[in-house]
């Protein structure tokens, strides 16, 4: 292993942090406010369980949050330019990932908000277990992919 | 009043969430798959954000832990389970496995939407598919439900 100083400097990782520090201020801010934990894959589910389900239940707050995450970028472009993007995956990559990741967030209850952040800060163990079991599946994966396929995705 | 009052605390939280993936580098599928190939060039980035998160989070909750009632007088409950069955390990394996092959998890797939890219668009088109499939399987397996 070898650390790539071309992406990760002082001032990228002071970024991180404070990046974090703010995505853990919204998730205690969302369960002070509303009672309600910040999983972003269990509030598209919920939504998505009811459509499907035909059941006769209000959006509510969920669809405000997820105004709010869609609003993100519209806002911090107010202020200075977005980001680099850099994809990773072309278009079959973005399908099969997609339906991985919702197949797989519904039935782990969580992803890495929900699990990762609400679920560790609380010292869930149950969401250690999910952590650990998603980074070493996404680790394995990308070893994969990249130095045994040579990057096919 | 009553009711606009939920709305504007979680879209506020939801923005700030996403403020919070933009400034950390995490909307950027390039750093977070630089993060996962322990291999290749590492960059620890996804640790810091981890441990920036984890810090701001135990304490807040630690300080929720007391209360009983949230800012707007609702019941505050916070999650209980503890099962740790094969759902949640084949669960997370199979969202690390998208996870690792686009980079992107839910989040950052909604602010990269919002952002107008039509990768943005694709996953989450995609992600509703896998949620919606879960539901129909859940529904078919408990149709009393």
């Amino acid at each position: 292993m070898s650390i790539d100083w071309q992406t990760f400097n002082g001032a990228t990782a002071i970024a991180a942090l404070l990046g974090g520090g703010m995505i853990g201020a919204a998730a205690v801010w969302l369960a002070w406010a509303n009672g309600r934990i910040a999983g972003i894959s269990g509030i598209i589910g919920h939504m998505v369980d009811l459509v499907v389900q035909r059941k006769h239940e209000a959006f509510g707050w969920r669809v405000a949050f997820l105004v709010g995450l869609l609003a993100s970028p519209l806002v911090w472009r107010w202020f200075a330019p977005l980001p680099e993007v850099h994809e990773q995956s072309g278009l079959i990559g973005l399908l099969i990932g997609g339906v991985l990741v919702g197949l797989g967030t519904r039935y782990a209850n969580g992803c890495t908000s929900g699990h990762g952040i609400c679920g560790l800060s609380r010292f869930s163990l149950r969401s250690l277990v999910a952590v650990l079991s998603f980074m070493g599946s996404a680790m394995v994966t990308v070893y994969v992919l990249r130095h045994l396929l040579g990057g096919v995705v | 009043m009553k009711s606009t009052m939920p709305w504007l605390t979680a879209g506020l939280a939801g923005l700030l969430l996403g403020m919070g993936l933009l400034l950390s580098g995490m909307a950027n599928p390039a750093k977070v798959v630089g993060f996962l190939d322990i291999t290749g060039f590492w960059d620890p980035s996804l640790a810091l954000v981890m441990g920036g998160g984890l810090l701001v989070a135990s304490l807040g909750f630690a300080l929720l832990r007391q209360r009983r009632r949230t800012l707007l007088g609702e019941p505050l409950n916070l999650p209980t389970n503890r099962t740790i069955n094969g759902r949640l390990v084949g669960g997370s394996v199979l969202f690390g496995m998208g996870w690792g092959m686009t980079g992107i998890c839910p989040g950052p797939g909604l602010v990269l939407l919002g952002a107008g890219l039509d990768a943005g668009l694709v996953y989450v088109l995609a992600l509703l598919v896998g949620m919606a499939l879960y539901s129909l399987i859940e529904r078919m397996r408990h149709p009393y439900h």
